[in-house]
């Protein structure tokens, strides 16, 4: 008989308040009187009404909390939601509930035996119409959980007496007996073997199991490659190659020739970079890089003893139906590759991007036609990933030091997560080279971490394709990241310092059938015992344990004389690991459930079999009148709105809630100033006995994209880089990555704009000097729905591309904040400003597009950015902060209110071609920083700066009012700074 | 005399144990971090130890209320080894999810619960110390009078004031009146959340949680454990502080050379003091 367990606060509960508030904000027909929560521990085991009484005295703390067996029930309310989870879904309290249960008790769970949390929230209404109650009743619960992965029970208060309560929470797993292995028949006509490809494999009810995003030519190749070896291929071997095949992991639309670029887009124009810098840099030594694109992450030399990796990854599709699940997925996952690189990196800073639609939008979407499958809301979607990244990277003890926000109507259908980590690793393990790792034939195959269920099947093709009706709900994971920390710390604190295995890689997308068969081609060849994995729960098949994307696990090489002590340790760390097979140098990956053989597939044609399609681009060139701008634009009031645009104002509620302080390497934080100011770059020591610092920015200008993505990277890339220049890094000690987020990648005109866009890369990367490590893409960011009308819609995201920058900078106290600092400091801006208003947030403001995107001249920039540098070396620049969106307005009063001073300028010494006043403010030209210097510096900061375009522009006062000559007119313009915080933090207050 | 050796524990979801080891380094502190699971083991010995540390992170991911699992485990198998710590002239702090675990074992008195804001929250604060004129009644006897003569807690010896970070959901100090009357009474309040220079700097209330009368850390055993939510490992460089870019353009004017250390080391070294 399962027992129940409530728990309430004795104290006032402040999530209830914070809940009172927030319903109170969905807009109700009533007003909400009071709200009420209890915790609920459902625990599936037979216990004594002793061991009742000590259950809930380990569960409670008896200053905070009360804990009943009976709901502890308001009197008065007018209904209950019950959340619980679905069944397999991760249930992290429910686990650490069981844990300490038996630990406490002594007891030991049956397999299937567990502990289900659940809470209960009671609301009470007054005013309104109670008729209105239950539709309150609902919009309330539907804000409460996702019904992908959770469960609401709603009783209003009579149902609830008649009910005796809520019914027992027991979200069981239960699956029919393990399916069997099939084979399939692939010698079928051309539009079935199609429709395989797109909707699964056929099961024997006749539905289908979900996309193999395998088209027609890898299909027949398949089908060829079986009918030589005389047999059907099973099913586990066809979704083993879907998977190994698909675009989310072999990249085939940046690896398969488009146009004249014959080897592809990535070896051509990210890898070619990075092959011509490293070739350059080494004629004079000063190469960097240590492992570029064979990793999990890339990595560049830190120190003499040290390697920083770094790796940003792309969680959009799960993130689009599960915000919060695939946020956290998305940033434990990408922690992983840190723990994945070489012999393992120990995670050290978490980054986040996230592109979305402005909360407030209010577009209603829905998967199917009938309107039954609501797309969450935008709000609803900004929540769930700054909480999901919340979860992931605070409970992981990993500082999150940087990160961005960036809107568009466009991503609205699908959100874009990016997630990244940076790892550090001793050059060293022992004797060995840490960034080299091999799996010897004859060493186990160890999976540890987490256990396996029905998470995340099809994950790795689900995102090869676009989102719509028949996108599996399945395909959403919830990462538990106190396993994956566990297992973390007794790997690269512990195991690998022993030299307890030869190889490690992270099962992310496509599971165990990825990483083995991956990590398979090290020692030549592979033998997996399905049957020894272990399950969350029995009744999976064996194609569903081979791709399942369960989370927290890493697949390990134990040679079998350290098995024992490997084993061991993880015991003691709480961490399960388990033999599961072993690499062997036969050619093969042969998978075996029980006796039977499901997998038999030669290495070669599992990795390299996949016939390479060649691609074709349409060009298009788009010409956008350019608007007339009349009156009088430049104003406070203008300038103000400017500030308060969502692309531009202060996110400090997401910044405040992610940890930035663990570890204790924070140097340049998030918040800058005595304003709290959103940095663009931020700096982190990793290892605290040494004064070098890694410098990180980012580059993100997918506004621009509308007009020509060639600008879009140039600008990107050059927004990266400045960035980091401009808070002190050094322009010949860093490396970019890129993350290229496409949408309809099949489509010729958008295959144009991507051959523009890695044109672009390489072009600057080489002229910069900056080689890419690591990059990831996402190329059908489209979502296919209906909207409020039921009619069809596809909403395409604007071609969007991440460039993320890492420099190492030798001394941490000689980087520069962006805040001003001292009244009486000259202002410099540093740069050519044009007439680049194309894409703009100015022309955005009224709608308008323009034509002019700013272009960028890599020799000039790169001349002042090593320049810059100097300059910062020789404590010369009391602050300095990068011009990007919003062009020198919204720099001017960043900088200024970070310092909470004001200051004089004088538009008419700017440099460059741009003549009127809010060309000068708005326009967004490339290659700018605007920094500020002590009068008794001037003249040595001038004497560095010769030779590039710069001008003193003005003067910081201590008067809290910008004010602005321009052709205007003296002091047309006079801003208060008190007013412009204001109009910076307003955008998210209530956030 | 020799340098103290220090016990920073880990494992299950623990995570600020390398920072706060390093600080008791700098100190002077000899240090071992040690999973629990091998003291439990008994791999390694509380007994052998005159500092333990329970450090930040995030115990159990606070599923079923933060600190409570961690506390239980503790609770389960090293009781006894515990009190026995606890009943020497020795040293224990709880820092962050450290505190709420040592407030779980009633090591120190009240509880922590959910911020005001309802949200996870990283900043920083200001404190005010105890106020050490009042040490004069309440010398200890014994060994280490001499260190406790300047203060009411061989922790606090010469911190009237200072600013740390703070990264916590649940810091919200709470205990009954006649717990916080008991705490006055023995001047065992160790920290205030403050309006001071970081505060003003930044314009942020003092108090960042909601504590009950501003309480942001607390003493047990006559002083020998502290238990507070802010985070003096972070805090023990200069380039840490929040303003130390402004503070060095001071310096930097002044001719003046940048400073090492930060304000968070005072409470290491004055551990480490405790027994040199």
């Amino acid at each position: 008989m399962p027992t129940r367990i409530n728990i309430k606060y004795r104290v006032p509960d402040a999530r209830a308040r914070a809940k009172k508030k927030y319903f109170q904000s969905l807009g109700l027909s009533g007003q909400i009187q009071d709200v009420a929560i209890a915790d609920s521990y459902t625990i599936d085991t037979k216990l004594s009404e002793k061991q009742i009484a000590k259950a809930q005295e380990l569960l409670t703390n008896p200053l905070l909390e009360i804990s009943s067996l009976t709901m502890p029930a308001p009197e008065k309310f007018s209904f209950v939601a019950e959340i619980s989870f679905l069944p397999g879904v991760t249930d992290n309290a429910g686990n650490t509930a069981k844990e300490t249960l038996e630990d406490g008790l002594r007891i030991k769970f049956k397999p299937g035996e567990n502990v289900y949390s659940s809470q209960a929230i009671f609301v009470e209404i007054k005013n309104g119409k109670p008729a209105d109650w239950a539709k309150d009743a609902q919009t309330i619960t539907d804000s409460l959980y996702n019904p992908l992965i959770q469960k609401a029970v709603v009783l209003n208060f009579n149902q609830y007496q008649k009910n005796n309560g809520l019914p027992l929470n027991l979200p069981k797993v239960k699956l029919g007996k393990t399916p069997k292995p099939v084979k399939i028949n692939l010698n079928i006509p051309d539009t079935e073997l199609a429709q395989l490809g797109k909707q699964g494999i056929l099961n024997a009810d006749g539905t289908r199991r979900g996309p193999l995003s395998l088209d027609l030519d890898s299909l027949k190749t398949i089908r060829d490659y079986f009918n030589r070896q005389g047999r059907q291929p099973t099913d586990v071997e066809l979704e083993s190659l879907a998977q190994t095949w698909s675009e989310h992991c072999k990249h085939t639309i940046f690896a398969d020739p488009l146009d004249e670029v014959e080897k592809g887009l990535y070896k051509t124009y990210i890898k070619g970079a990075t092959e011509k810098i490293r070739e350059q840099k080494n004629k004079h030594n000063r190469d960097f890089c240590v492992s570029v694109f064979t990793d999990n992450s890339g990595a560049i030399e830190f120190d003499d003893d040290y390697l920083i990796t770094h790796k940003v990854e792309t969680h959009n599709s799960p993130s689009a139906l599960d915000p919060f699940g695939g946020a956290i997925t998305g940033i434990v996952g990408v922690n992983r590759d840190a723990l994945g690189f070489g012999l393992g990196a120990k995670p050290v800073i978490n980054v986040y991007g996230y592109c979305l639609a402005d909360p407030r939008d209010k577009t209603e979407l829905f998967r199917d036609a009938e309107k039954t499958q609501k797309m969450l809301s935008a709000r609803r979607i900004m929540e769930g990933v700054v909480a999901g990244v919340n979860a992931g990277g605070n409970q992981s003890g990993i500082p999150t030091n940087q990160g961005t926000i960036c809107f568009d109507p466009r991503y609205r259908g699908k959100p874009l997560v990016f997630a990244g980590t940076v790892g550090l690793i001793p050059k060293k393990i022992g004797k060995k080279l840490s960034h080299l790792k091999k799996a010897e034939p004859g060493d186990y195959i160890v999976m540890a971490g987490g256990r396996v269920g029905l998470d995340g099947i099809h994950g790795a093709t689900f995102s090869s394709e676009a989102l719509d009706k028949g996108s599996p709900a399945g395909a959403v994971q919830i990462g538990d990241p106190i396993t994956q920390k566990k297992m973390s710390d007794a790997l690269v604190k512990e195991a690998r310092q022993k030299n307890l295995y030869n190889s490690i890689t992270d099962d992310g997308a496509g599971g165990l059938s990825s990483s083995v068969a991956e990590m398979a081609t090290q020692s030549g060849g592979c033998e997996v015992w399905l049957d020894k994995v272990p399950l969350k729960y029995p009744g999976l098949s064996p194609w569903q344990i081979w791709i399942s994307e369960s989370q927290e696990r890493m697949t390990l090489a134990v040679p079998k004389n350290k098995w024992k002590e490997f084993s061991a340790l993880m015991k003691r760390r709480g961490v399960e690991a388990t033999i599961i097979g072993k690499f062997t140098n036969s050619g093969k990956c042969a998978v075996k459930f029980g006796k039977q053989k499901v997998v038999d597939i030669n290495m070669e044609f599992l990795h390299n079999g996949r016939p390479s399609k060649t691609q074709h681009s349409e060009t298009i060139e788009k010409k956008y009148p350019d608007p007339e701008i009349s009156g009088s634009p430049c104003s406070a009031g203008q300038w103000l709105s400017l500030l308060s645009q969502p692309n531009i104002a202060g996110f400090g509620f997401i910044s405040s809630q992610y940890d930035y302080e663990v570890q204790g390497g924070s140097v340049l934080k998030p918040l800058q100033g005595a304003g709290l100011i959103n940095a663009d770059a931020s700096v982190t020591r990793p290892v605290l006995t040494s004064k070098k610092g890694v410098v990180l920015a980012y580059g993100l200008t997918p506004a621009y994209s509308d007009i020509n993505t060639y600008n879009m990277a140039a600008c990107a890339i050059d927004t990266a880089i400045r960035a980091a220049v401009a808070a002190g890094a050094n322009v010949d000690y860093m490396a970019l990555l890129d993350n290229f987020c496409w949408c309809s990648s099949n489509e010729p005109e958008k295959l144009y704009q991507l051959k523009q866009a890695a044109k672009a890369c390489y072009d600057y990367a080489t002229a910069f000097g900056t080689p890419f490590i690591s990059g990831k893409d996402s190329m059908f960011n489209d979502f296919k729905g209906f909207d409020n009308a039921g009619c069809p819609v596809k909403i395409s995201i604007p071609p969007t591309l991440l460039i993320s920058a890492i420099g190492i900078v030798p001394d941490i106290a000689k980087t520069v904040s962006l805040d001003a600092k001292m009244p009486g400091d000259y202002i410099y801006l540093l740069g050519e400003t044009h007439n680049e208003l194309g894409g703009s947030e100015f022309l955005k403001m009224s709608g308008e597009l323009g034509n002019n995107a700013p272009a960028v001249d890599a020799e000039k920039n790169l001349k002042l950015y090593r320049a810059f540098y100097r300059a910062a070396q020789q404590n010369l620049a009391a602050s300095a902060i990068s011009v990007n969106k919003g062009g020198l307005a919204a720099a001017l009063a960043k900088a200024l209110m970070g310092g909470n001073l004001g200051g004089e300028i004088n538009l008419g010494k700017i440099s460059g071609s741009a003549k009127a006043d809010y060309t000068m403010l708005y326009s967004e030209s490339q290659g700018r920083i605007l920094a500020t210097v002590n009068p008794k510096k001037a003249k040595i900061f001038e004497k560095l700066m010769e030779g590039n375009a710069f001008a003193k522009i003005g003067i910081v006062k201590n008067s809290g009012v910008i004010t602005v000559n321009g052709t205007a007119g003296k002091n047309f313009i006079k801003l208060e700074i008190k007013d412009a915080l204001e109009a910076y933090r307003s955008t998210f207050k209530d956030y | 005399m020799t340098n103290p050796k220090a016990i920073i524990l880990s494992g299950y979801g623990l995570n600020c144990e390398e920072e706060t080891a390093f600080a008791f380094q700098l100190a002077g502190a000899k240090t071992d971090i040690v999973h629990i699971n091998d003291l439990i083991a008994g791999i390694k010995k509380l007994a052998n130890y005159q500092i333990l540390a329970v450090p930040g992170g995030f115990s159990y991911g606070d599923d079923t209320g933060s600190g409570k699992a961690y506390s239980n485990k503790l609770r389960n198998h090293l009781k006894e080894d515990l009190q026995n710590f606890l009943a020497k002239d020795k040293l224990a702090i709880g820092i962050c999810n450290g505190f709420q675990i040592l407030t779980n074992l009633n090591v120190v008195p009240g509880a922590l619960t959910f911020n005001d804001n309802a949200r996870y929250t990283v900043r920083w604060v200001d404190l005010k110390a105890a106020d050490n004129s009042r040490m004069a009644t309440r010398i200890n006897p014994g060994k280490a009078a001499q260190a406790v003569q300047n203060s009411i807690s061989p922790w606090l010896t010469g911190i009237t004031k200072l600013s740390l970070p703070i990264a916590h959901g649940e810091g919200k100090f709470i205990a009954d009146k006649q717990t916080l009357q008991k705490l006055k009474d023995q001047n065992a309040i160790a920290f205030t959340y403050d309006k001071g220079e970081i505060c003003r700097y930044q314009s942020l209330p003092a108090n960042p949680n909601g504590a009950t009368q501003d309480i942001a850390g607390v003493l047990g055993y006559n002083g020998r454990v502290l238990g507070m939510m802010p985070h003096p490992e972070r805090a023990v460089f200069f380039t840490q502080l929040p303003n130390w870019p402004m503070l060095k353009e001071k310096l930097v004017r002044a001719n003046k050379p940048l400073p090492s250390f930060g304000p968070g080391l005072q409470i290491f070294k004055n551990a480490v003091g405790y027994f040199l």
